[in-house]
């Protein structure tokens, strides 16, 4: 069954890729969609088996690289943390699938696109079943590839092709990161399988070893090299320029790869490698204060932004930054159940964006929307579940698995527990904030759409709202129903799949409720204040934004500007690469290698052969007078020579 | 096992071949032309079938050498001496495998003296195949030098514009180095009374001397990788080289330096390989680095794949200087996949050259639109250049960098860096030649892939697969003779701390 789950959508992805051209597009499109949701639907049984009946399996299929001590299989491994991952990627996938057979109804590529999101789904499969972490590096780079493909779908436009390009390179720098933790695993515990090396890890904590010119702590270094890899997966602070750049494309890949499923790969693996990040409390430190980081700055620009999509992926980074830091102070089942809610929140809200943007002719701007609402309302009243589920609003997902994180970081009582603690808060604030906004932007006040378009404002058809109402469903009730599952971990949920020491009980003490009542109160109340606020700017004082704008001239266009990452990237690493590269090139290659080597030495070699040829002048008196002086010379050598 | 001299069979068919086709005669060049490419086509398929023999009877779980053949050539210390081990065997089907497909790219690029081409190519196959088979060093002196010469007829009489400067520059480059390791094989052969190749590897040379051996075979070997600082030949050859040249150049000469460091450097001078590794590294890192930033800043397609060789090719050297299991067996996946990546590269730019005879990358540009077929190809390689899990390319990247780390973690480091920077000029590289609008009027009629084309890239792709998903199938055939090779090299090392303690 297992095997089946994975290599079903490769099956998928195989038939629309190949034979797309001959089966045509909606056979393609029937024979993805159809094995996607089989898929789905095993992983549903395998989270029952799994989860909740605790039969965790491993299933090897045959050798992938063997070499001296290093011996790596390909195989499958199911246990609580996979199975969750499984109703994640597999639910979402079928849902996206479904729904881009109505979003993508006027593509002339359809086929390819299927391709594309089946091959994806098998790669992001592979990543979540993997038993050894270069299975994991396949499965990371197999989604990144689909992930590079998907954002430059639409290869005519060069914003999308660059984007793609953005997203590959960056994510390759942590891969980089990544790649040297494995190495680092396998140089210390001479072995890559999960199992081995977490059953090792214990022995190794405190241990030094020698990485490039210093004495470094092990396993912090190992954590920290693969918690890289995480950063550019997961687009976490100086490594996620990458992903609102990614919404070039379209947006049922967003909804799939970079809200519900690829982006989270990060903490997934962050989770999955807790038996060596426990042992690496500094680790952990950097990650609470990278991952409250994000989620601060990444609200803070999701703010300003005019394009709807843009909004929701500032809002899936910061949220991610939630999610790592919940992982920082050791609540890894809490950031697994945040990463849970917010795949059916967000892919909601991103297949809204997308049902929104259909209806309004593909514009994404929302200063070109408003007052949408009475032409979309299922639409809309979607949009305001996922919304609301988002910013934690009482018993919806999001309040179960957002506050928790929240309540975690104080209750770790760390300095860095409460800086994320505090900077969490804040952002539950302004995640309230652009929320609202989004919808009022999008929903209500004056139409700001030309005519034209407004007349073409429609309900998109049914094959896309039926899925949503899924995601909704999800959005609304997976965290009061899981909740006593993942954060209790009622009947022994997770199993063995995650480990966490005594000394770090911040998910027991969430758990027991070891925190003064105003912890719990504060992140409601600031999702309120969030609201408010953003309700009486843009639906009562809808001037007020743009004299704010205009007051704080400098802070406004640092934040819509996304704090000039982008630019300061392109000046010291862009430029100084391509300079560099020319002047080798040019310099290095052809002036000083060639100038000297090949070219200089034959020009030298000409330039003596042309002075010889000069002597060769013919005259026999010359020759006579060149004997002449050959003779004196040895006459006055062996005088002197031997002689002396 | 096999009673037939397999080895030499290989070895010589294409030759025979080679006098076929000068046997041809007509006064229709045309029908002569035709006659040469199917004589070629049949042979080099021949070839190929009668060489995989050597792989099935080919026995993985002993380290000697297999399929031996010695009859006394110029004396009785100088002989004609053939056979395998687990490091050659695949770089003998790496040949016989992709020549075939060089002769099907050649099918119609090449219009003028056909005949003389092919008999060009098959006495290099000949030649190639006969260094990797060769156990005496004057036969493997004669192989190795004498395939400078088709090639570089290659080069300078169906080459591009600059032709003849770069077929100098290939030749006198190559020479140069070559001859400082005549002059060593003489010295060996002096010292040893052989020229042995198996006796030669049991035979002890004094630490100075080997010394000042390694760096005579080195400065031959390293000129053929082709190492940084002296690698410029081979952006020049490539750029000027016809298609099929450039294929053979990248996927098989390159790899004869690799070849070399194991075969000679590693098993004959092993304390040298010890000392002067360091230095190996060195250059290595530096050429990951350096070449990789040259690369993309190109504008020429063939120069960027070029300077990417250069690279990969780092890695190898990385590799092979890491001296344990992982760093060898990598580097020795790494030029099988290199050879087969790199080779399907230059067939790829071929194709486009052959449509609108310029390699130029701003000439191109949206080609997926008229080409999906090469697009899809292109992405293959394209991707297994870069190195992606699930092809080629990565296993070979990884099993170096693993091997590196353990032997120094600064330069697993910054070789680590290669695989950023190769993404980047890959892809960006790929995207302004097959991705945006269609907008130059030239390439509005473009045709896509010929059956032809399709069939010659199909086998590569599947091959690049194949390694990349199940790459067992290589390794088994080298695991014991490169373990071979480490506990020889081990024990030689032990035996001089056994020396210099007791000169203590």
């Amino acid at each position: 069954m297992y095997v089946a789950i994975v290599f079903l959508p490769l099956l998928g992805a195989a038939i629309a890729g190949f034979l797309g051209k001959f089966i045509g597009d909606r056979p393609s499109e029937i024979v993805t969609c159809l094995l996607v949701s089989v898929s789905a639907l095993l992983s549903l049984v395998a989270f029952y088996q799994v989860g909740l009946q605790q039969q965790t399996t491993t299933i090897d299929l045959f050798t992938w690289i063997q070499s001296g001590a290093l011996d790596v299989s390909w195989s499958i491994r199911v246990d609580t943390l996979t199975a969750v991952m499984l109703v994640v990627v597999n639910l979402v996938s079928a849902v996206v699938h479904i729904y881009s057979i109505g979003y993508m109804s006027h593509d002339p590529h359809r086929a390819r696109f299927f391709a594309y999101l089946s091959l994806f789904t098998f790669a992001m499969l592979m990543l979540v079943t993997a038993d050894n972490f270069l299975q994991m590096f396949f499965g990371w780079e197999g989604v990144g590839l689909c992930s590079y493909l998907l954002i430059g779908f639409w290869y005519k436009k060069p914003s999308a092709n660059a984007a793609a390009i953005k997203a590959f390179v960056v994510n390759r720098i942590g891969d980089f990161g990544f790649i040297l933790g494995i190495l680092t695993v396998f140089l210390v515990f001479g072995s890559i399988d999960f199992d081995t090396v977490f059953r090792a890890a214990p022995t190794k904590a405190g241990e030094t070893f020698h990485f490039l010119s210093w004495d470094v702590d092990l396993l912090t270094v190992m954590t920290l090299l693969l918690f890289i890899g995480a950063m550019g997966k997961s687009a976490q602070i100086g490594l996620h320029t990458w992903l609102p750049d990614a919404m070039e494309g379209p947006t049922p890949v967003s909804a799939l790869i970079h809200a519900a499923t690829m982006v989270t790969a990060g903490v997934f693996m962050v989770a999955r490698c807790s038996p060596l990040f426990e042992y690496a409390p500094i680790t952990l430190m950097v990650v609470t204060i990278i991952g409250a980081s994000t989620a601060f700055m990444a609200a803070t620009i999701g703010l300003v932004q005019n394009d709807i999509k843009r909004v929701v992926a500032y809002s899936t980074c910061s949220q991610l930054g939630y999610m790592f830091f919940a992982a920082g102070v050791s609540a890894y089942p809490i950031a697994i159940f945040h990463l849970f809610t917010h795949a059916f929140f967000k892919a909601l809200l991103f297949l809204g964006s997308g049902s929104v943007i259909h209806g309004v002719s593909d514009e994404q701007d929302m200063r070109k929307m408003g007052g949408l609402w009475r032409h979309m309302k299922v639409t809309y009243a979607l949009m305001w579940i996922g919304s609301l589920a988002l910013t934690g609003f009482p018993l919806l997902a999001g309040f179960y698995s957002k506050d928790a994180i929240i309540e975690s970081a104080y209750v770790a009582g760390t300095p860095v527990g409460d800086y994320a603690f505090w900077l969490g808060v804040a952002g539950a604030v302004l995640t309230a904030f652009y929320s609202i906004r989004l919808i009022i932007m999008t929903f209500h006040g004056t139409p700001r759409a030309s005519e034209e378009v407004m007349s073409h404002v429609h309900e998109s058809p049914k094959v896309m709202i039926l899925p949503l109402l899924v995601l909704a469903a999800g959005a609304i009730g997976a965290g009061f129903a899981f909740s006593g599952f993942f954060v209790g971990n009622a009947g022994g949920f997770w199993g063995d799949s995650i480990l966490i020491l005594p000394e770090n009980p911040a998910v027991q003490m969430v758990v027991d409720h070891q925190y003064p009542w105003w912890v719990k109160a504060l992140p409601i109340a600031a999702g309120i204040i969030g609201m408010l606020v953003a309700f009486y700017m843009y639906a009562m004082r809808s001037d007020l934004p743009g004299a704010i704008a205009k007051m704080h001239h400098g802070a406004y266009q640092f934040l819509l500007n996304k704090w000039y990452f982008d630019e300061l990237y392109d000046l010291i690493f862009v430029r100084p690469a391509m300079w560099l590269g020319r002047v080798l090139w040019k310099g290095g290659d052809g002036r000083i290698i060639d100038g000297f080597g090949p070219d200089g030495i034959s020009a030298l070699v000409l330039n003596l052969a042309r002075r010889a040829t000069f002597l060769q002048s013919g005259y026999v008196y010359h020759y006579a007078f060149a004997m002449l002086i050959g003779v004196a010379f040895l006459v006055t050598f062996y005088m002197f020579a031997l002689g002396g | 096992m096999v009673d037939v001299p397999l080895l030499s069979l290989v070895t010589f068919i294409p030759l025979v071949g080679a006098l076929i086709i000068l046997m041809i005669r007509d006064k229709d060049a045309a029908v002569v032309a035709r006659n040469a490419r199917w004589v070629a086509l049949n042979v080099t398929v021949v070839t190929f079938v009668v060489s995989l023999f050597i792989w099935i009877n080919f026995d993985p779980s002993k380290a000697d050498f297999q399929f031996e053949e010695r009859v006394p050539w110029i004396s009785d210390t100088i002989t004609y001496h053939m056979g395998v081990d687990g490091i050659s065997v695949l770089f003998i089907i790496l040949t016989t495998f992709l020549m075939p497909l060089c002769i099907l790219a050649s099918w119609e690029a090449i219009t003028v003296r056909v005949k003389e081409y092919m008999i060009a190519f098959l006495v290099l196959e000949t030649l190639m195949i006969g260094v990797f088979c060769a156990l005496d060093l004057f036969l493997f002196y004669l192989f190795f030098e004498g395939g400078l010469i088709p090639m570089f007829l290659i080069i300078g009489v169906w080459g591009g514009v600059r032709r003849v400067y770069s077929a100098f520059k290939f030749f006198l480059y190559t020479l140069l180095g070559s001859v400082l390791m005549l002059l060593a094989m003489l010295a060996m052969y002096f010292q040893a009374g052989t020229a042995d190749i198996p006796t030669i590897m049991a035979t002890t040379f004094d630490g100075d001397v080997q010394k000042w051996l390694w760096l005579a075979f080195f400065a031959s070997f390293a000129v053929k990788m082709p190492m940084w600082p002296v690698h410029t030949w081979l952006p020049d050859a490539h750029v000027e080289a016809p298609t099929a040249g450039s294929v053979i150049l990248a996927g098989v000469l390159l790899k004869m330096g690799g070849y070399g460091f194991l075969r000679f450097s590693l098993p004959m001078f092993p304390e040298a390989s010890e000392y002067f590794a360091p230095m190996v590294f060195a250059l290595s890192v530096i050429a990951v680095i350096y070449t990789s930033l040259v690369a993309l800043m190109q504008e020429d397609m063939k120069k960027l794949i070029a300077y990417s060789s250069v690279a990969h090719m780092g890695f190898v050297t990385i590799g092979i200087f890491a001296l344990n299991d992982q760093g060898i067996e990598g580097s020795i996946i790494q030029m099988l996949s290199h050879g087969v990546v790199s080779a399907a590269l230059f067939l790829v730019v071929g194709v486009v050259y052959d449509r609108m005879h310029s390699r130029e990358i701003a000439r191109y540009g949206g080609l997926v639109h008229r080409m999906p077929k090469y697009a899809f190809f292109f992405m293959v390689f394209m991707l297994a250049s870069v190195g992606l899990p699930g092809t080629s390319g990565f296993v070979g990247e990884f099993l170096v960098l693993v091997g590196a780390y353990e032997a120094n973690t600064w330069v697993a480091f910054l070789a680590a860096t290669g695989v950023v920077l190769g993404a980047a000029y890959m892809l960006w590289l790929y995207r302004r030649v097959i991705f945006g609008e269609l907008t130059k009027d030239d390439l509005k009629d473009i045709l896509d892939l010929r059956p032809r084309e399709v069939l010659v890239f199909t086998p590569l792709a599947l091959v690049v697969m194949w390694m990349g998903v199940y790459p067992s199938s290589f390794l088994d055939v080298m695991h014991v003779s490169v373990e071979n090779l480490i506990a020889q090299h081990e024990k030689a090392m032990a035996a001089v701390q056994v020396l210099e303690l007791a000169a203590k």
